[in-house]
């Protein structure tokens, strides 16, 4: 074991004003470089594409929110016209339009995050890059994405005769809780996706079954009591939950009572805090070798 | 520091591999890139790190620069360090050339607020201030490479780890880069270049570090170094450098080299048909055995003109020794026929008479222009008396 120094000299031709102490370098990391590199480049990339996706063209932003409402739009006229998801849910146009936009916010960024650490192949290789700050860009320009879409949302909501209330600012809280999940599901997708190739496919699919087993479409206290508490286990379930209280319905039922009781919460939030810091414990195990796995 | 990868014999890249085949061992190879490499720059160095593709000098940056972490060992470093591995890395063709710069100099490890202050010295520095805000895209090659280089002079850190990136762009180019390394260290900063250009190292280089199948193989003087890479790549076995008896007597170095007009003026570029003279001061940095000094001059085609070894004294039969630190002054009038055009000479010196045996491995001293405005095919115009004479028809010479 031995060591490469890039040193003082040993004499005192240094003036004293720019001595600099030596310190060890860490190699790749995570967040290598200090949190306050990583917060810079992190800003920078996610408005400049953020500025790129809106400001480029005339329609960048049009396009962002067509989607959305397109498949709004689409799901609107199956779900109402032929299977009458609608029935006994208060105000269900609107409910469907911020589920839509709730969930395409984490099925967005994590799914573009998969790729994300090998597209960016020549900075990961060839420069001393922060590993965090890739995923975490793709989901914050997501998250600026949800913002504007979520005020479009409110206009609607706005528009569809719900009057305001203090309880809307709680999308705050909504929007937090999804965020971190969203982050954690990203490190853990991307830092693995180097290594394992077809997590992309295997991510795009089970992004889909997740659409369906979280209550965006339906309202759940309609579904079967069976189906009821398995959907609960999903922890996207009760965020989605909590926001139609607060927002659209607030004599929907709560979280705890479609799972089936108290207790049962424990398990998406269990499950939550798992992705959690499993995400942060895969992506510091992963994030040193990344360069090499490339 | 050690380094190795493990390279699979059959690389396991997908989930649905690792289920099908949950039991199977991947076999490694294990390739060792690095092993026991120990060395120290210092503070203001120009530090060279040379060896053949694949001997593992470039793992060995990537590891200085925190690409890749090193299996064994430590890296320890004073003040900020920027890496160039390749120039232009993180530039995005859809963003503005302002953006790029901004974006990449806090990939250079320049805060936000420092990268915006420095925006204008880069444009101005890439002579690019009209572009500003033209997207990268539309940017001509040899643009992008202008402002990729701007970025790096101006990011500016205490240690910079350059790899090859003289490699790209022409001639003129790579000496801009040179001249700007060079004018860095004079501004006290630390710098590592690996290379292959043996000629950049002896003429930019403080000290070098000779990496050889993943291990060092000398560290000092860049001289030596060069010497013993030309050894590694021409003279065959690299481990005989070590043994005494087959040290060579290496390591005179060229202290000056300067042309003179009749007037013992020093001149840069001579002008047809005036006389002048060539001097070049050597300096014995071991003893030298009966050395001989060998000059080349070369057209721009490098067409070699005309040459001229000299050895000490005027008997080529008698024993002479220069000792260690003494200072030879080879020069005088040379004969000016050159025809316009651009000139080089070429310098070598080799010990005890014997050709092969370098004392200092041929380099370029010096170039220069020869104008006049009497063109002529070739290089060198000889003295005639060539007539051309009407004879009249049929008659015989």
């Amino acid at each position: 074991m031995s060591s490469v120094g890039l040193q003082m000299p040993e004499g005192a031709d240094a003036p004293d004003d720019d001595r600099l102490e030596l310190r060890d370098v860490t190699g790749p990391s995570a967040l290598g470089g200090g949190w306050r590199r990583s917060w810079d480049l992190l800003y920078l990339i996610a408005t400049t594409e953020f500025k790129r996706t809106y400001f480029g063209t005339v329609l960048g932003y049009l396009w962002s929110l067509g989607r959305p409402l397109l498949l709004f739009g689409v799901l609107l006229a199956v779900f109402t016209q032929a299977f009458h998801l609608q029935n006994g849910v208060q105000h269900y146009p609107v409910l469907l339009l911020m589920n839509i936009v709730l969930f395409g916010f984490f099925q967005e960024s994590t799914t573009a995050a998969v790729p994300s650490i090998v597209a960016q192949e020549s900075i990961v290789r060839k420069t001393q890059f922060p590993r965090l700050v890739i995923p975490v860009a793709v989901v914050l320009t997501s998250l600026f994405n949800l913002v504007l879409n979520l005020v479009v949302t409110f206009a609607f909501i706005a528009a569809f005769g719900i009057s305001p209330r203090w309880s809307w600012l709680l999308i705050i809280v909504t929007i937090v809780l999804l965020l971190v999940l969203s982050t954690a599901v990203s490190m853990i997708l991307s830092s693995l996706y180097p290594r394992f190739r077809d997590l992309g496919i295997i991510w795009s699919v089970s992004a889909t079954a997740l659409f369906y087993g979280t209550p965006v479409l339906y309202a759940l206290e309609r579904v079967s009591p069976t189906m009821r508490h398995i959907v609960s286990l999903n922890p996207l379930a009760p965020i989605l939950e909590l926001a139609r209280r607060w927002v659209i319905d607030p004599h929907a039922p709560t979280p705890a009572a479609l799972a089936g009781g108290t207790v049962r919460m424990l398990v998406p939030i269990g499950i939550y805090v798992i992705v959690c810091v499993a995400a942060v414990v895969i992506f510091r195990r992963e994030a040193p070798r990344i360069a090499e796995a490339l | 520091m050690s380094k190795t990868f493990r390279i699979p014999d059959h690389r396991v890249d997908s989930l649905k591999e690792r289920v099908l085949h949950p039991l199977r061992r991947v076999h490694f190879r294990e390739l060792c890139s690095l092993r026991d490499v120990t060395f120290d720059v210092h503070k203001g160095e120009f530090f060279g790190i040379v060896g053949r593709n694949g001997s593992g000098k470039s793992t060995l940056l990537k590891i200085m620069a925190s690409i890749y972490r090193p299996d064994a060992g430590r890296v320890r470093l004073a003040g900020r360090l920027a890496p160039f591995i390749e120039l232009g890395v993180g530039f995005n063709p859809e963003l503005t050339s302002r953006e790029n710069v901004a974006l990449n100099g806090v990939l250079m490890g320049l805060s936000r607020q420092e990268a915006r202050r420095k925006l204008d010295a880069v444009l101005d520095f890439a002579e690019l201030r009209e572009f500003a805000d033209m997207k990268l895209k539309n940017f001509s090659s040899g643009m992008m490479v202008r402002l990729a280089f701007a970025v790096m002079v101006q990011a500016d850190a205490d240690v910079m780890l350059i790899d090859e990136v003289l490699a790209v762009g022409d001639a003129s180019f790579a000496q801009r880069c040179l001249d700007v390394f060079a004018d860095m260290q004079r501004r006290g900063r630390t710098i590592v270049l690996v290379t292959h250009d043996m000629p950049t190292v002896q003429r930019f280089c403080d000290r070098a570090l000779l990496i050889h199948d993943s291990e060092v193989q000398y560290i000092g003087d860049a001289e030596e170094t060069a010497l013993r890479y030309y050894r590694i790549n021409f003279g065959g076995d690299p481990d005989q450098v070590h043994q005494p008896g087959t040290l060579p007597d290496v390591s005179a170095r060229v202290l000056d080299v300067w042309l003179e007009d009749g007037h013992g003026r020093r001149i840069q570029n001579i002008q047809q048909g005036e006389r002048f003279s060539f001097h070049c001061l050597i300096e014995a940095r071991r003893a030298l055995r009966n050395p001989i000094f060998s000059f080349q001059f070369l057209d721009s085609g490098g067409a070699e003109i005309f040459g001229f070894s000299k050895t000490l004294g005027s008997d080529p039969e008698a024993e002479e020794v220069l000792p260690p630190g003494e200072r030879v002054l080879v020069g005088g009038e040379i004969e000016n026929r050159l025809l316009p055009g651009r000139y080089y000479i070429d310098a070598w010196v080799v010990r005890n008479r014997t050709a092969g045996d370098l004392a200092l491995h041929a380099m370029r001293l010096l170039e220069f222009t020869l104008y006049g405005t009497q063109q002529g095919p070739g290089s060198i115009q000889l003295n005639d008396n060539i007539q051309a004479v009407v004879l009249g028809p049929e008659t015989a010479p």
